[in-house]
């Protein structure tokens, strides 16, 4: 077990922190999801933070010069090398405070970049700082594309769905590839802590986050985050849609502590695909045969991570 | 993007073009985007704080008596906190012209 | 008391980034930089300097890594070369508009195709507008006494840009050189401690690396271009400080036996010594025969290398880069363009030798002044020649 979590009892929802690290007047889309999941982050994590930040939509819409939504310590450097940018600053605190020139008191570090930032682009950057050990936390925001470019398909895009570079065509359904498992390929680096979460369950959320900042080492969470405006889907629905995610298989939460999978939320009684999918404009090209293969796959992923969190 | 906050010269830029003040993007409203208000039914309303949980912009509080107040400078009207209220206490209402 | 010791360059050049006291060192091995990262984690293993070395996987992340340390409030330090100085390009430009000091050393080296572990000035004069401070040495004693000097005038608090030290792969950093090693005394005295003008510190929250609108960026750049600008003069004034405790004195263009010059040989970096040599054999043989080093290559030293150039009439630039399909090479475009319509001003020949590795010998730098001389006396137009390249 880790020695961290024992102190730590979890968010309840009447005991939730007031606390904004983030401001209004950011320039998110209604009814972001993304965003909405960095609110729910930041509020885990309080002010003793301090967020490296990916080029993408939450960097373009909390810092157009002159306003920042941001209300603790945050640096953007570029694209793909917020968890470089995080080692250094780690790598900056320790020697500094080693050597008596900061307070000894932990601060959090936090890297933060979207699915093309992280699974794509940033994932050697991600995958050596990882391998280094340094203490602090990587979140993916995970919208499934490039959404600050405009839409374009990245490897966690999920198959079938229509994006600016997978369009569907005469000869072509779509994105083609099965979402990239992000999640695993941090498990793969034996780092302490992982997990999947959703803004739909926000204190799994919430404390997810909380405990990969308290745990010593590095700490990864990939956060689900609905994108009305890139996946056609109406801004009122983004928490519906990540309820259905979960509640479809699509997206299980689970946490990996120590190598040692544990699913948050046990589905026994999924609803079909389809109702995850409707509504969403980016899948509405689907015919019945990609739908029933969606629908195959999400089982077979879904006992898979059933498998891994049955091995002892 | 145009905004006349953003007219500095090479002489005032801040140094590093960094941003000095936490949190000053309070000062820029996103109001003005929407095109539909909540309007919460306080007969119906329970006081859980969903809406103000999942409110990407931050624009709700809780006054003295414990009822969740929509910030309409900020609201920008998506109506997630209408959709996920468990009492649908919440009407959103189009806003006049 | 300062030592003087038989000692590798890129040894001393550690040894000089210890003396400094550098806090974080992200680094990644390149031929032929290897020798300096290595030294510098060996001595913090050794526990002889506090620092956190930070293994990563590529020089893309040492760079990264360099900004997010420099932003959290320590002295930073990498070293690079050739196709690393190339990868870290994307967030080079980065820093310096952002004004987090740093110090670089690079070893100089080709670029591939076709791969070369051998020195050129290709490597960094593609990074020629990044908008850090960047300066060459000529030989052991000045890779390390400008090392020293970029910490200075890096964080002084007018500056606050990053900084470059260019040294010649092998022919510099793999010789053995007597080098004055100096003492710490000295060099606390030169160097105070690193105070940043802005910090990460939730204390004290700020934002760093916002979105530029169209209506700031311009802004933006310019006020670092002014303080490129601005900077020269601290990087004068550190070097003379620098002789006054360590009694020995930099500027930034050097000339070599100009008096009376009929011509002038400009180079940058190690072929300044054959250069030297091969001024003195051609003064030896009767000829009005000059150097002008450039030492300071960013901010430009324009007024300085004026003076320096005084009243000679013919200048043989010698560029260690070959810019396909471009006018002449870079230092040579510099140099035309700080003279351009300047009345009595010299007749700018541009050569480009010593690529990939290969010797510039006194005979060649002979070779170079006979041919400006002799288009010196054809008008006007205005050479520009691959020196010791073989046609067939
Ligand atoms: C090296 C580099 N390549 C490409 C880009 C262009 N770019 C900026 S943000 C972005 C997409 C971001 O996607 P993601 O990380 O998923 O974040 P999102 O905007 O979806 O939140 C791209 C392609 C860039 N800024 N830098
Ligand atoms: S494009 Fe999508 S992720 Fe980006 S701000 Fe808009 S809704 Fe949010
Ligand atoms: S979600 Fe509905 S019931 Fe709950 S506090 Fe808000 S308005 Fe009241
Ligand atoms: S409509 Fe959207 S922005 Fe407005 S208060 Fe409700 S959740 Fe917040
Ligand atoms: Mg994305």
């Amino acid at each position: 077990m880790i020695p961290e979590f024992e102190k730590f009892k979890g968010f309840k929802a009447k005991n939730l922190p007031k606390e904004e690290p983030l401001s209004s007047g950011h320039r998110a889309c209604q009814g972001c999801g993304e965003v909405l999941a960095l609110r729910m982050v930041m509020k885990a994590l309080g002010k003793d933070v301090i967020v490296c930040n990916a080029t993408g939509c939450m960097e373009i819409i909390t810092s157009p010069y002159p306003h920042t939504a941001w209300k603790v310590p945050w640096i953007h450097i570029a694209f793909e090398n917020s968890a470089s940018v995080a080692s250094g600053v780690e790598a900056a605190r320790k020697v500094l405070a080693r050597k008596g020139k900061i307070p000894k008191k932990h601060v959090d570090i936090l890297a933060v970049g979207g699915d093309g930032a992280t699974g794509d682009i940033g994932l050697q950057f991600i995958s050596g700082a990882m391998e280094r050990g340094h203490d602090f936390l990587y979140v993916c925001l995970d919208n499934e594309a490039y959404m600050n470019t405009g839409v374009q398909r990245s490897g966690c895009t999920p198959y079938g769905a229509m994006t600016t570079t997978s369009p569907p065509g005469k000869k072509s359904f779509g994105q083609v590839t099965w979402k990239k498992n992000v999640p695993a390929i941090m498990v793969a680096h034996n780092i302490p802590y992982v997990a999947t979460a959703s803004p739909a369950y926000f204190l799994d959320l919430m404390n997810k986050v909380k405990k990969a900042a308290l745990v010593k080492g590095p700490a990864y969470v990939h956060i689900y985050s609905p994108c009305p405006t890139g996946w056609g889907s109406a801004g009122e629905r983004s928490i519906e849609i990540s309820r259905l995610a979960v509640e479809t298989k699509v997206f299980p939460l689970y946490e990996v502590i120590e190598g040692r999978y544990i699913i948050s939320r046990k589905i026994t009684k999924p609803k079909p695909v389809t109702e995850y999918l409707k509504g969403q404009r980016r899948f509405r090209h689907l015919d019945e045969d990609h739908i029933e293969y969606i629908q195959r796959r999400v089982d077979a992923e879904y006992e898979k991570l059933l498998r891994l969190s049955e091995m002892a | 993007m145009a905004n006349s906050d953003a007219i500095v010269g090479w002489k005032t830029i801040t140094f590093g073009c960094h941003i000095l003040e936490p949190g000053n993007a309070a000062n820029f409203r996103t109001g003005d985007w929407r095109s539909q208000r909540p309007v919460v039914d306080k007969e119906k309303c329970i006081k859980c704080g969903m809406c103000w949980v999942f409110c990407p912009d931050m624009a709700y509080s809780q006054d003295e008596d414990g009822y969740f107040v929509v910030n309409l400078e900020y609201c920008k009207g998506c109506g997630i906190c209408a959709h996920e209220c468990p009492k649908d206490a919440i009407t959103m209402v189009p806003e006049e012209g | 008391m300062s030592k003087r010791v038989g000692i590798e360059v890129s040894i001393a050049i550690s040894e000089a980034v210890g003396l400094a006291k550098a806090e974080v060192i992200p680094a990644y091995p390149i031929t032929p930089q290897t020798h300096i990262v290595e030294h510098l984690s060996e001595m913090v293993a050794n526990g002889e300097l506090d620092a956190e070395f930070v293994p990563v996987e590529s020089e893309h992340a040492a760079m990264s890594c360099c900004c997010g340390a420099v932003a959290a409030g320590a002295r930073v330090f990498s070293s690079t070369s050739s196709q690393g100085l190339s990868l870290m390009s994307e967030i080079l430009y980065i820093p310096s508009t952002m004004r987090l000091p740093m110090v670089v050393v690079v070893a100089n080296r080709a670029l591939s195709a076709p791969i070369s572990i051998w020195n050129d000035h290709q490597d960094i004069m593609i990074q020629r507008d990044i908008g850090w401070i960047q300066t060459f040495a000529e030989n052991g004693q000045e890779a390390v006494d400008l090392t020293l000097h970029a910490f200075r005038v890096s964080e002084d608090r007018n500056v606050s840009l990053p900084m470059m030290v260019n040294i010649d792969g092998f022919t510099l950093s793999h010789v053995i050189e007597p080098i004055e090693l100096p003492d710490q005394e000295e060099v606390d005295k030169y160097l105070p401690p690193f105070k940043p003008r802005y910090k990460m510190d939730p204390r004290r929250p700020i934002s760093m690396g916002p979105v530029g609108i169209p209506e700031v960026y311009t802004e933006a750049k310019v006020a670092h271009d002014m303080a490129m600008k601005k900077a020269k003069r601290y990087i004068l004034k550190a070097w003379n400080e620098f002789a006054e405790i360590f009694g020995r004195k930099y500027d930034p263009v050097a000339s070599y036996r100009t008096e009376d010059a009929e011509v002038l040989l400009v180079t940058m970096g190690s072929i300044s010594e054959t250069a030297m040599t091969a001024v003195d054999t051609m003064r030896d043989a009767g000829q009005k025969v000059g150097l002008l080093k450039i030492r300071l290559w960013r901010p430009f030293p324009g007024q300085e290398f004026r003076k320096a150039v005084g009243k000679t009439k013919v200048l043989a630039v010698i560029d260690r880069c070959l810019p396909p399909g471009a006018l002449c090479g870079p230092v040579g475009a510099e140099l035309r363009s700080l003279f351009y319509k300047i009345p009595g001003s010299p007749k700018i020949f541009s050569f480009v030798a010593g690529l990939g590795g290969r010797d510039v010998t006194v005979e060649r730098f002979e070779e170079i002044v006979d041919k400006a001389r002799a288009y010196a006396k054809k008008r006007p137009r205005e050479l520009y020649e691959v020196i010791g390249v073989r046609e067939k």
